[in-house]
């Protein structure tokens, strides 16, 4: 009974992997045979010319560039923003206040993207920002979850380290960040690969606020890709779809068990 | 110096930017639709007060929101049962394997932290009806193989198979987190009183699994409610609108047909029930 269970969790298992083996080997056939009826398994001969292609095909760089900058740019701002606000929060003398701005913090969780794309398109629209790194950062800089889950870290702490450090005459800023962000690095840790993660792989805030490739992003750049041309090339879609997916299945891999946990800490536990 | 460092205006000051954020992004666009949800416009003249007409038109009998509330509830159901019970069967499975179950586990979440963009385009290549591998296997295997993206009676089916297959590692992730915090005692003495397997189950661990499922069952349904990329990029919400579900057809009204008023007017209706979801999700998580 045991057996059997764990044999068909393993041909589970192998239902999720193995679309991305033939992802991997579409990507290195010909159009012939990436088309073929009924498909090979393993590419007649291996065309990695199809990757060198497919950056000619689109501008593949200025994407992959792009959704470095605009992850990167994200994260470093949520996780400065979140450390000033948390510390704050709990460290600060605010009186009741300190309440109400985390239920303000709380309230804004309840927001999802798919509430706001509107409005906020037209507000950049307005002052000519649509189609911008800013249309694509700014909106996101902000992060509830990250404030409430490093408020949560910070309770933690023994209120005694901030004191010392206040008596040896450092300042706020210094203790935010010197004193109190290392010593709740798992949690700031796990917070960033969430981060980076998911904004590498936004679809549909990236795709409401561009226009032109200038500031496009994978996801939304290899999107385009598919819809281009008369017939699908699926081998260089596959390609796109492997340069999409690579860097992220590779952290994945890396961090394995971060990564897992960083995406599942919202758990009841 | 000391007295300047605890004044509240430093806490203030740490939090401005925070908060200016939240006001420009999160407050003045839930009140700026819900303004423009008054209004008619389509960008180009200026906005018409219209009142309640919006939503008027929006839940008059036989409007075009009806249809397209009941597919994101078809595809919200299909995909949170079928992922709680497809995450729970492999949990069940995969609890206390040792290395095998380790790498099992990590094969079968992968998909969770992959771009839905990339297993979309992925599931269009493999549900292609003119060269999908995954038809020819079964017409090889002397079965038939739907259309799966192009008959209107499969489309939303395939699209909810496709975001089980995606999500189902992270339901089996927060399983496997839970059934690790059963005490082995209480499993033993149930097994010592006499009781089966089904019946161990049924009484002690499913009970005990109740703030997991509750947590999935809200997590994915606000999830699935803004489910958007596959519909995009798999069938557009086609074929026949047999896949337009809400948010790619408030995706649709703002900037294909530059309807804005009914479209926010359709977020503010559903603002509401998703924001009690949510906080109902945190309540139930964080009282269990």
């Amino acid at each position: 009974m045991r057996r059997v269970a764990i044999a068909a969790a393993a041909v589970f298992a192998l239902l999720e992997v193995a679309p991305y083996l033939v992802m991997l080997s579409g990507s290195l056939k010909t159009l012939e045979e990436v088309s073929r009826v009924p498909p090979t398994v393993v590419p007649e001969s291996a065309h990695p010319e199809n990757y060198s292609e497919v950056f000619e095909a689109a501008p593949m760089a200025r994407y992959l560039a792009n959704t470095v900058i605009v992850s990167g740019s994200i994260a470093l701002a949520q996780i400065v923003l979140v450390v000033l606000a948390a510390y704050a929060l709990t460290f600060m003398r605010m009186g009741p206040s300190a309440r109400a701005v985390q239920v303000l913090v709380l309230l804004c969780l309840a927001v999802p993207p798919q509430v706001r794309f509107v409005p906020v398109y037209l507000m950049l629209a307005r002052v000519d920002l649509v189609d911008t790194f800013f249309a694509l950062v700014a909106p996101h800089a902000a992060s509830a979850l990250g404030i409430l889950l490093a408020c949560k870290a910070m309770r933690a702490l023994p209120i005694e380290v901030v004191e010392a450090a206040r008596l040896d005459g450092a300042s706020e800023l210094a203790i935010a960040f010197r004193v109190v962000a290392p010593m709740i690095r798992p949690t700031l840790v796990a917070f960033l690969l969430f981060s980076v993660v998911y904004h590498w792989n936004d679809y549909f805030w990236t795709l409401v606020m561009t226009t032109s490739d200038r500031v496009r992003t994978l996801p939304v750049g290899v999107a385009l890709l598919r819809e281009q041309g008369t017939g699908v090339r699926w081998h260089l879609v596959m390609a796109a779809t492997v340069v999409v997916t690579a860097p992220v299945l590779a952290i994945f891999a890396l961090t394995n068990r971060h990564l897992v946990r960083a995406f599942t800490w919202t758990s009841p536990r | 110096m000391r007295y300047r460092r605890r004044s509240p205006l430093f806490a203030w000051a740490f939090l401005a930017p925070s908060l200016a954020l939240f006001a420009i992004f999160f407050a003045y666009p839930l009140v700026a639709c819900f303004w423009l949800s008054l209004h008619r416009w389509d960008m180009l003249a200026d906005p018409q007060w219209v009142g309640a007409a919006n939503y008027a038109a929006l839940l008059a009998p036989g409007s075009e929101l009806g249809p397209v509330i009941g597919r994101t509830i078809v595809y919200s159901a299909g995909t949170v049962v079928g992922s709680v019970a497809l995450g729970l069967a492999l949990a069940l499975a995969l609890h206390r394997v040792g290395r095998v179950g380790h790498v099992l586990r990590s094969a079968i979440f992968a998909s969770y932290v992959v771009s839905w963009v990339g297993v979309s385009l992925l599931w269009s290549y493999l549900l292609d009806d003119q060269l999908g591998p995954l038809s020819a296997l079964l017409e090889a295997a002397g079965l038939g193989a739907p259309d799966w993206l192009g008959d209107p009676d499969w489309a939303l089916v395939s699209l909810v198979g496709v975001s089980i297959w995606k999500v189902v590692g992270y339901d089996m992730v927060l399983y496997l987190a839970a059934l690790e915090d059963i005490p082995r005692e209480i499993l033993e003495a149930a097994r010592l009183d006499g009781a089966g397997r089904w019946a161990t189950f049924r009484t002690i661990v499913w009970p005990l699994l109740g703030p997991t499922t509750l947590f999935l069952v809200v997590t994915g349904t606000l999830m699935s409610f803004q489910g958007f990329d596959v519909v995009r990029v798999m069938t557009g919400g086609g074929p026949a609108g047999a896949t337009q579900i809400w948010v790619h057809w408030l995706y649709e009204q703002a900037f294909a047909y530059f309807r804005l008023g009914p479209a926010c007017a359709a977020v503010t209706l559903f603002f509401v029930p998703l924001a009690l979801v949510t906080w109902l999700g945190r309540f139930g998580w964080q009282h269990a």
